[in-house]
């Protein structure tokens, strides 16, 4: 582990000033982490008063459960949207900005703040402009395609609502990343190709993208993440994870029926089952930033 | 300079700018003309597209019926308690794992890297039972070995040992459970590890103590890097959904993203979106301004963070 060859001697300061991150995360983070791990195995009675040691009929139930497959099934849809819509968004836009000679400044100005704006309140000025009665886009779709625009009641609607809420906000951050590691690029390389002879499509597909992956993998991972958690807030401001329950991806599953529906045991399992998932991103992760390391030095 | 004449990609390059921008623009654009609008325009369909003159009578009403000079002062302490109690928790933190020696520190440091693998979002009961009661624990302990039957028997008469306090409905509720953070420890770590190391010799054998080469040497040297959190962190702090959500019950606590919900108009009210909308403008103002005028530390936070 690394350290400062010259270090200071005092054992107490080194605990007392590193002590308030260890009782922040003792309290919040891993009591609590194991308390849901230990509600997992268990199975309370409806008043709350015993609890019984049930092993995995939580977990065993939940994946018997067809309304969590289905919300796992959503969740999977709705990430993988909003990652294709705010990424291939970003990178567009990015690459763009990279390209013009003139207001780079004043672009990136009018590109970043929507990363500003709460995922909950993206979601409100969204369900303005789709709102089924008011909403001018409603009005749009309904003119030119004829098409009776409600995502208030159709699912495909609401999820289509939700998707753009949540790439809307998400599409700044990209852009802020694909830029930096576009300016990263050496111009050089990008000169001698062209000198070649290589159009600047092709340049940006054989050079530029494949360079870009380091970002890519960084950026898809950090989408995934947004979407599977953070985007918690457009759903609960804006569709409640309806109609029928179209919209109800994992993260606002556990909030339901552990929070509201009181189902702790059933809850906890899903909590532990979305635990897992982040310990996997985050290997996955670090052992791709290993690689990354052993490339360069 | 590379010197290639592309006009016509050029063109492309412009015009898809020009889109991409009205295309992001567009949802705040929309909200900004119904926020000056009167009800009956805004319930027009479709709603005029040029402004009308009620907008400040539109965010005076949405500040009286949202609540929202109470909420946006509660996102403001929220906000402002999250990154100065990120930012001090972190420098030490930081501090202690690279500049001392000592048994524990390498599990300190997997202690505090794991937390980035416990997102609020998959222990919300259990923390939520945690806030409500800071003492659980500690209650729990008591009751498994029978304390309160010991001390009421060595007091001689029935009392009963109640330990509680609660985080609910608190700043220190809002505030201290999103104070500890892996990544800015980690920045802070990346930091202090590229500054030379003469720097602490010299400190150490010009007698400075400890704490004096911390807030005379690395803090000063960190200016940037705190400078940075602090827009990435205040924007995180004030657009903060779920914790709230779940910590606070009182109208009176709760934050202004989350009160915001209140002005949306149902279908059976009137359609006042041009209050919900002035409100939505009150609401995302503060973050939005210090990205736009902070842009490039936020830049570089946002980069330097994830590295």
């Amino acid at each position: 582990m690394l350290r400062k060859r010259s270090y200071f001697k005092s054992k107490t300061l080194a605990y007392f000033l590193v002590m308030p991150q260890i009782l922040i995360t003792a309290t919040f983070f891993y009591w609590p982490a194991i308390r849901g791990l230990v509600a997992s195995f268990m199975r309370s009675d409806p008043f709350g008063l015993r609890s019984t040691f049930v092993w995995f009929d939580n977990y065993i139930n939940l994946f018997k459960d067809p309304l969590y497959l289905k919300s796992i099934v959503i969740t999977l849809v709705f990430s993988g949207s909003v990652a294709l819509l705010s990424i291939s968004a970003g990178l567009f836009l990015a690459s763009m900005a990279n390209r013009a000679l003139k207001f780079t400044a004043l672009t990136r100005t009018l590109l970043i703040w929507p990363y500003a704006i709460a995922p909950a309140i993206s979601g409100i000025l969204w369900l303005f402009l789709l709102h089924p009665s008011y909403g001018v886009v409603a009005i749009w779709v309904n003119r030119v395609f004829g098409l009776e625009w409600n995502p208030l009641l159709d699912s495909r609607h609401a999820m289509l609502m939700v998707v753009l809420a949540s790439s809307w906000k998400n599409i700044s951050y990209n852009f802020v990343f694909f830029m930096a590691g576009l300016q990263a690029i050496p111009k050089s390389l990008i000169e001698a190709a062209a000198m070649d002879g290589a159009s600047p499509f092709r340049r940006f597909w054989t050079i530029t993208f494949p360079l870009l992956s380091p970002t890519m993998f960084f950026v898809t991972v950090m989408t995934i993440i947004f979407s599977f958690f953070e985007s918690f807030g457009v759903i609960h401001a804006v569709t409640q994870g309806g109609p029928g329950g179209s919209t109800n991806i994992l993260v606002y599953k556990v909030y339901q029926d552990g929070f509201i529906g009181l189902n702790l045991g059933s809850s906890s399992a899903q909590s532990v089952v979305l635990m897992l998932l982040i310990v996997f991103i985050t290997i996955l992760q670090f052992k791709f930033v290993e690689r990354k390391v052993q490339y360069t030095g | 300079m590379m010197v290639e004449k592309t006009p016509k990609l050029d063109l492309f390059t412009y015009i898809s700018l020009i889109i991409g921008i009205i295309v992001v623009g567009f949802p705040i654009f929309y909200a900004i003309i119904a926020a000056t609008l009167p009800l009956d325009e805004v319930s027009k369909v479709p709603m005029p597209l040029i402004p009308g003159d009620q907008f400040f009578d539109n965010i005076k009403e949405a500040w009286v019926k949202g609540n929202l000079g109470t909420l946006l002062f509660n996102s403001f302490v929220m906000a402002s308690g999250i990154t100065i109690g990120k930012i001090i928790v972190s420098l030490f933190g930081a501090f202690s794992i690279v500049y001392f020696e000592y048994r524990f520190r390498a599990l300190v440091f997997a202690t505090v890297f794991c937390t980035l693998m416990l997102p609020v979002e998959v222990r919300i009961v259990p923390t939520y039972e945690m806030a409500a009661n800071l003492f659980g624990p500690l209650q729990g302990l008591f009751d498994a070995l029978g304390l309160n039957s010991i001390i009421s028997w060595f007091a001689g008469h029935d009392i009963e040992v109640n330990l509680e306090l609660s985080l609910l409905d608190s700043y220190a509720g809002l505030i201290l459970p999103l104070t500890a953070s892996a990544t800015c420890t980690f920045l802070f770590r990346q930091f202090f590890l590229t500054i030379p190391e003469e720097l602490c010799e010299a400190a150490k054998m010009d007698g400075a103590s400890p704490m004096t080469f911390f807030w005379k040497i690395l803090v000063p040297l960190s200016k940037t890097n705190i400078a940075a959190l602090v827009v990435i962190e205040f924007v995180y702090g004030w657009n903060q959904y779920l914790w709230p959500l779940l910590i606070t019950t009182s109208a009176d606590m709760t934050t202004a993203v989350i009160g915001l919900q209140h002005l949306i108009p149902s279908p059976e009210d009137p359609p006042t979106w041009n209050i919900a909308m002035a409100g939505a403008l009150l609401v995302v103002m503060p973050p939005v301004l210090v990205v736009l005028f902070m842009q490039r530390w936020f830049v570089k936070g946002l980069v330097e963070r994830e590295k």
